[in-house]
């Protein structure tokens, strides 16, 4: 396989709306075939960044480029993007082949080869024999498909999707996931979609970049994102995680020990840390890496191999139960008052009744599960 | 459901009798004087007081009465001008208001409105001074151009109608549609006529309906502005009025009536369809 290709790319693109800045300096490369999500919380810029690549916003400063070409002052209309509105934006007066034809229609491509594409672009996403309807005929996921359609057809270098889910109801959202995943799959053009949903992004994309604020937080792989988060933003905005404040106390090339006034026991990490001396570092630690012992009467605490004996094993009693079916949540209270999320799968029938309230329990993760945070 | 009568639900205010009543109140005060002209005008007596039996002949004398059909034709033609361009204007203007920003909108928007609060006799009189001392419309033009003065006056008023309903439709418009049509390629004038004048056509047939009506029962303005030559019906029926009520009027009178009503059904049986679809696509 050839090295992929970049086909979007942003340098140093900022977009000021009077004094409020709503890109802050961002550059940031998406190479063809992918399928990259746009995630952040509302607000972040995410939704300013899509519209300056459709074309209906106009970057304050940088360059967009798309195939090496400068689009920036491109208009719309002559651009090799197509968009997925959030409304869908289906045309109400239109039949469906209508509105799917109506892009080719605008660009003059004759009458029997547009029939043709309408048809081909309708079975893709599995509307054939849908053309007649009105799309007040149609329901939701299925305005959506014509969305999709009226977009694809169009044979776009990117499609754009603004927020593609979020109108549908929670099952519909989880089938058109991996549809969206296998049209991609299918057509093999680049999709770039927004979204504030961190399940969506990680369940769809092959890469996301996290926003904050106008600024790029993070770009990385989906398991990149959730283990390996570069900042206290994006460990806490994907997912939901533990994080202790503290200071390094060692730190070797192979290992280091994190002092956190928040635990009663020091955190030993497997690896160590570069450049962080005496400052405030963050260890963030995922619930469902902290394992849950019992603890009571002449029980020892657990022992973990991989770290030495008084590190990583925190005792504590369970405050607060959350039965989720597939997993449990305790909310574990330890000495020095800090409460600890612990997720526990429930791998047989029996397991939520495991652990229950006000039980002293020992909280223990491995050497290699905290990542630490620099800021 | 059984056969027992129960008591009427909270909100079966249909089932109540005092509801009922005021209902029956309601429609009888609305139609009974029309229901009484349009039978007078079948009968054989000439005053409006007796039935006297059933004749055809009013409608046959209305119709032989030239004046009155040439009033007729006046007002039909006038109505038919005036909606035509009152249409097109009240659209620009919604249009305009709608779609840009620039300074003294909001004067302009307000000014919108003072057709429509200005009592209609100040109207009158302001068209009649401003047809005699600004802009003297020659009398002796041949028809319909005779006809210009009022024309022109109809639209001053009926066009910030057109404008504030067509305004009141574009506000629904949804601005990912025109974002949607630029983005599969096409230019401004394409997506005016593709999506925006769509989204519109509700609203200009309403418009247009209501500039029509507004137009052919117009007395006041009309009364200022027209001559002996440019007789409108409301205006000739007056005069007719003046000297006895006759079934003659009430003949001619239900020929507008029945016109209107069935230009109106006419008006929403074609555009119907259309109007379902767009109002039910806008509620996504």
């Amino acid at each position: 396989m050839a090295a992929p290709k970049t086909i979007i790319r942003f340098e140093n693109v900022s977009k000021r709306y009077g004094k409020v800045l709503a890109v802050d300096d961002v550059s940031l490369s998406i190479d063809e075939g992918e399928f990259f999500a746009l995630l952040g919380p509302s607000g972040c810029g995410k939704t300013t960044l899509l519209r300056m690549l459709a074309g209906f916003e106009t970057p304050s400063e940088g360059r967009i480029l798309i195939d090496g070409e400068d689009i920036s002052r491109t208009p719309p209309n002559k651009r090799p993007v197509n968009m997925v509105f959030q409304s869908y934006a289906v045309f109400p007066h239109m039949t469906v082949a209508d509105n799917v034809a109506y892009g080719l229609k605008v660009d003059g491509v004759p009458g029997a080869e547009r029939a043709r594409r309408v048809e081909e672009a309708l079975g893709l996403v599995k509307l054939d024999g849908y053309g007649a309807r009105k799309p007040d005929q149609l329901s939701g996921g299925q305005r959506q498909r014509v969305a999709l359609a009226r977009a694809l057809v169009k044979r776009p270098r990117v499609l754009l999707l603004d927020e593609p889910l979020s109108a549908l109801d929670a099952k519909l959202r989880e089938a058109m996931r991996s549809e969206l995943a296998q049209l991609q799959e299918k057509v093999g053009v680049t999709f770039l979609f927004v979204t504030h949903d961190q399940d969506e992004a990680l369940a769809m994309a092959s890469r996301c970049a996290v926003m904050n604020r106008g600024l790029l937080q993070q770009v990385a792989t989906p398991s990149d994102l959730y283990e390996f988060p570069n900042s206290r933003f994006v460990a806490d905005f994907i997912g939901s995680v533990n994080l202790f404040e503290g200071r390094l106390e060692v730190d070797e090339h192979d290992h280091a020990v994190v002092v956190s006034p928040e635990l009663p026991t020091r955190i030993y990490l497997d690896h160590g840390v570069t450049g962080a001396h005496e400052s405030t570092v963050w260890v963030a630690l995922r619930p469902e890496k902290i394992e849950l012992h019992k603890r009571g009467q002449g029980r020892e605490p657990p022992v973990l191999e991989d770290t030495p004996g008084g590190h990583n094993v925190v005792p504590g009693i369970i405050r607060q139960i959350a039965y989720l079916g597939s997993e449990s949540v305790y909310d574990v209270a330890v000495e020095g008052g800090r409460t600890v999320k612990t997720l526990r799968s429930n791998l047989t029938r029996r397991d939520q009744e495991d652990f229950t309230w006000d039980e002293p329990v020992w909280l223990a993760w491995h050497a290699c599960s905290p990542a630490v945070l620099l800021s | 459901m059984s056969g027992a009568r129960a008591q009427p639900g909270p909100l079966e205010y249909l089932r109540r009798w005092p509801i009922r009543a005021w209902l029956a109140m309601v429609v009888i005060y609305l139609y009974a004087p029309l229901i009484t002209l349009m039978a007078f005008s079948f009968n054989t007596s000439r005053r409006n007081i007796v039935w006297r039996g059933f004749t055809l002949d009013w409608y046959k004398a209305a119709l032989a009465d030239s004046d009155l059909i040439a009033a007729f034709g006046n007002s039909l033609t006038i109505a038919a001008v005036s909606t035509l361009v009152s249409v097109a204007l009240g659209a620009l203007m919604a249009l305009l208001l709608w779609r840009f920003r620039f300074p003294f909108k909001p004067a302009l928007e307000g000014a919108l409105g003072l057709p429509i609060v200005v009592p209609e006799i100040c109207m009158g009189v302001a068209m009649l001074v401003f047809f005699t001392e600004i802009l003297p419309w020659p009398t002796d033009l041949i028809w319909p151009f005779n006809l210009g003065a009022i024309i022109i006056s109809h639209i001053s008023f009926s066009f910030s109608f057109v404008a504030i309903v067509i305004r009141g439709r574009l506000a629904s418009f949804n601005r990912e549609l025109e974002e949607a049509a630029k983005d599969l390629g096409a230019g401004e004038w394409r997506i005016f006529w593709d999506v925006i004048v769509p989204h519109m056509r509700p609203g200009l047939l309403a418009g247009a309906l209501l500039a029509f009506t507004l137009s052919l029962d117009d007395f006041v303005i009309t009364f200022f502005t027209s001559g002996p030559d440019t007789t409108t019906f409301p205006v000739k029926v007056y005069s007719m009025v003046r000297f006895s009520v006759t079934p003659e009027v009430n003949a001619a009178s239900t020929i507008l009536i029945v016109l209107t009503v069935a230009l109106t059904a006419v008006a929403l049986k074609v555009s119907g369809g259309a109007v379902a679809t767009i109002e039910a696509g806008e509620g996504l």
